[in-house]
């Protein structure tokens, strides 16, 4: 009855690629198309831009409240642009460079932040799930997917993203383990933001690393500079590939910085300082991408005027569109539509009785 | 005296209690250095301290769970749900525990916490930021379930409720947390947490509402004395559980017709509840079949078409004139 130590060897690995004057380390870099780095790159941008678009109508009164993905563009596209467009995309409510890169189209984003239902329309074809705001809530969905897909014997994969206020609550730990013990090919991608609103990092969890978290389910984890478009697809590759070949979950924490509000319904001059946010300025996900690709020559300053004042055209015709679309959704009658695959006698009645009186009162 | 809106006043319950009684604690997610989502605890952290006002990692679960040990402790615990569409983790704490401890344990522990949450449609939120499922809370025998009207009577309610030795839900109408501003005492006052009030007097028509929904109720009710000649009782239920049935059955046994308002979902909502009592103790004096202005039967819709949802004067009034014609 010896009293003993069970020797447990955990680290967690940190990886970075690309410094924040462009640099990379060549060694590591994975092997992007160029092309496809230029979509990577576009997408980013289109995310930044449309995140500033819409807080301006936001404070114009013209949308109402949405969380901006700014600063988190390198973890969402990065990632993103790792899989394939036949794996499960399992956002939070902070997605929306990741949703742009999956096809989602800014004018559908733009509906759905005005408050209509039918911005989160879906094609037949795709994988993507809605936006899921109750934190962490969606995290089992994405074990579920995956262990799916596996039963189907189909190589499809899932990811969910969530924050790092998520790994504080039930969902993600029961998640955690489901996918461990059913070994579901599943990938876990944390954005680090170092926010939870107005909570930092340093008081949401005495971990020192959120990736841990994952050791502690014997699930691979990394670090990885969140902000650096080159290390998060890297390390998604390595783990998609890990999943496809029947090794399950990797959980990936992405330390990244939530460079604007919580929400438009958030002041964060409430509780952190702006010197804070300037640091992070100096690590922006995509001046460090722009830097590498200048440095190689495949974008310029020009360049990048041309695609800027490009993105904002195709922003002004998206909110066109929208203004559009939202003359003609003036019928009420739609939220008693998709609540069921057939709605129950009492429910049509509900309608009939509503439709009714819309009548009445001309 | 002063004027205060639903929010301040809330607010000013919470510091006189904590004034009053070292062991009451606020705890829930950015309840401190943000003083809330809806500023209802600011200024809290900084008099009382970061022992007595917790700002806790983003778990539901926990947060319940930890006020009910709290409480069993013999602490006052005032946990903030963020929103009511964020309390499910912590509603299996409610349901499974803190309605049950006092049973279980055969008297030996109380669980005297409250459970504070905004509630209800109207402010142009997100998804799962505008329901109003009370019942809910108030079908789970062990809790108390109630929900202020106004800045006046939620003051009292919330020091009510936290004086109460038993677990009390507090839904708070966050579409008029300021939305209009009363004269509240700086006085302690309490209400008695089961009784409703009568908010408006009248012999033709009893209406019964709470929350957000009394203010539309009322305003019909101007509108059918002004238009119709009809003077309408409008009673204000308060508190879900317990029902306070005495008296709007006393009004309804006196008009003979009944309206009931909620935003709740229509089936199971709590208009079925308070039918079932009318029908079950004043079925003679009714005089025409009771209807209900409802939420709908659907999920609550984005924001876009929130105000459709809602039960509206428009609405009100025509289940009015339907039951005065009946
Ligand atoms: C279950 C649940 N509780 C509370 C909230 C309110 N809320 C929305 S976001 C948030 C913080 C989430 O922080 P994190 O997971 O780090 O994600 P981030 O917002 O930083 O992207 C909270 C508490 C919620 N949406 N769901
Ligand atoms: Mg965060």
């Amino acid at each position: 009855m010896p009293r003993k130590k069970v020797r447990l060897e955990h680290s967690v690995e940190y990886l970075s690629i690309l410094d924040k004057n462009g640099k990379v380390d060549e060694k590591l870099i994975p092997k992007i198309d160029k092309d496809v780095l230029l979509q990577i790159h576009r997408t980013m941008l289109l995310s930044r831009h449309l995140d500033d678009r819409m807080l301006l109508l936001q404070r114009q009164g013209r949308i109402g409240t949405f969380a901006p993905a700014k600063g988190q563009e390198a973890s969402q596209v990065g990632a993103m642009a790792a899989l394939e467009m036949g794996d499960w995309f399992v956002p939070a409510f902070r997605e929306t460079a990741a949703m742009l890169w999956r096809g989602i189209e800014p004018a559908n984003l733009l509906l759905y932040n005005a408050g209509y239902n039918e911005g989160a329309e879906i094609p037949e074809d795709s994988h993507d799930l809605p936006i899921a705001i109750p934190v962490a809530s969606q995290i089992p969905h994405a074990v579920g997917l995956a262990y799916a897909a596996g039963y189907r014997e189909s190589d499809e994969i899932a990811i969910t993203f969530f924050g790092d206020g998520a790994t504080s609550e039930g969902d993600f730990h029961e998640a955690l383990n489901f996918a461990s013990v059913l070994k579901a090919p599943v990938i876990f991608l944390c954005q680090n933001n170092q926010w939870a609103i107005s909570m930092p990092r340093g008081r949401q969890s005495e971990s020192r690393t959120l990736a841990q978290k994952g050791l502690g389910y014997a699930i691979p984890s990394l670090q990885v500079d969140g902000n650096d478009v080159f290390a998060v697809y890297a390390a998604v590759q390595e783990a998609a590939e890990r999943a496809r070949a029947g090794d399950g979950p990797t959980m990936i924490e992405c330390i990244t910085y939530r460079m604007s509000v919580h929400t438009t319904a958030d002041d964060p001059s409430k509780y952190r300082d702006e010197d804070e946010v300037k640091k992070w300025q100096e690590l922006d996900p995509i001046l460090r991408l722009q830097k590498y690709l200048k440095a190689k020559k495949q974008l310029s300053d020009k360049k990048i005027e041309a695609l800027e004042k490009e993105l904002e055209q195709q922003i002004d015709t998206a909110w066109e569109d929208t203004h559009k679309r939202i003359q003609e959704l003036t019928d009420p009658l739609v939220m008693f539509d998709d609540v069921y695959a057939e709605p129950p006698a009492s429910l049509q009645a509900q309608r009939q009785a509503y439709e009714q009186h819309l009548k009445c009162e001309g | 005296m002063a004027e205060l809106n639903m929010a301040d006043a809330i607010k000013l319950a919470l510091t006189q209690e904590m004034e009053n009684d070292d062991g009451v604690i606020v705890l829930g997610e950015d309840v401190g250095v943000d003083g809330g989502v809806f500023r209802i605890t600011e200024g809290l952290l900084d008099r009382y301290g970061e022992r007595r006002v917790i700002d806790s990692p983003v778990a539901e679960t926990a947060l319940v769970g930890f006020s009910i040990g709290l409480a069993l402790y013999g602490l006052k615990p005032v946990c903030e749900m963020q929103f009511s569409g964020f309390s499910y983790q912590g509603f299996h704490q409610m349901e499974s525990h803190a309605a049950r401890l006092r049973w279980r344990s055969r008297g030996r522990y109380s669980i005297p916490m409250v459970l504070r949450m905004p509630y209800g449609a109207g402010v142009h939120a997100l998804e799962h930021h505008s329901e109003s499922k009370e019942v809910l809370y108030a079908h789970i025998p062990g809790l108390k379930m109630v929900i202020p009207s106004t800045p006046r009577n939620a003051r009292a309610l919330m020091v009510s409720a936290i004086r109460d030795p038993d677990p009390v839900v507090v839904f708070e109408p966050k579409a008029i947390y300021r939305a209009f501003r009363e004269e509240v005492p700086d006085d302690e006052e309490t209400l008695p947490l089961g009784q409703s009030r009568t908010a408006r007097e009248g012999g033709d028509l009893t209406m019964i509402s709470y929350g957000a929904m009394l203010q539309r109720t009322l305003q019909a009710a101007d509108q059918l004395a002004e238009e119709d000649g009809v003077e309408t009782e409008v009673i204000d239920l308060l508190s879900l559980s317990p029902l306070d049935h005495e008296r709007f059955a006393e009004s309804a046994r006196n008009t003979g017709r009944v309206v009931i308002v909620h935003e709740a979902h229509r089936s199971y909502g709590p208009a079925g509840e308070i039918m079932a009592r009318l029908i079950e103790e004043s079925f003679y004096y009714l005089e025409a079949p009771i209807r209900r202005v409802t939420g709908f039967d659907t999920i609550v819709p984005m924001f876009a078409r929130e105000q459709a949802y809602l039960p509206d004067v428009e609405r009100i009034l025509d289940a009015a004139r339907g039951v005065l014609n009946d």
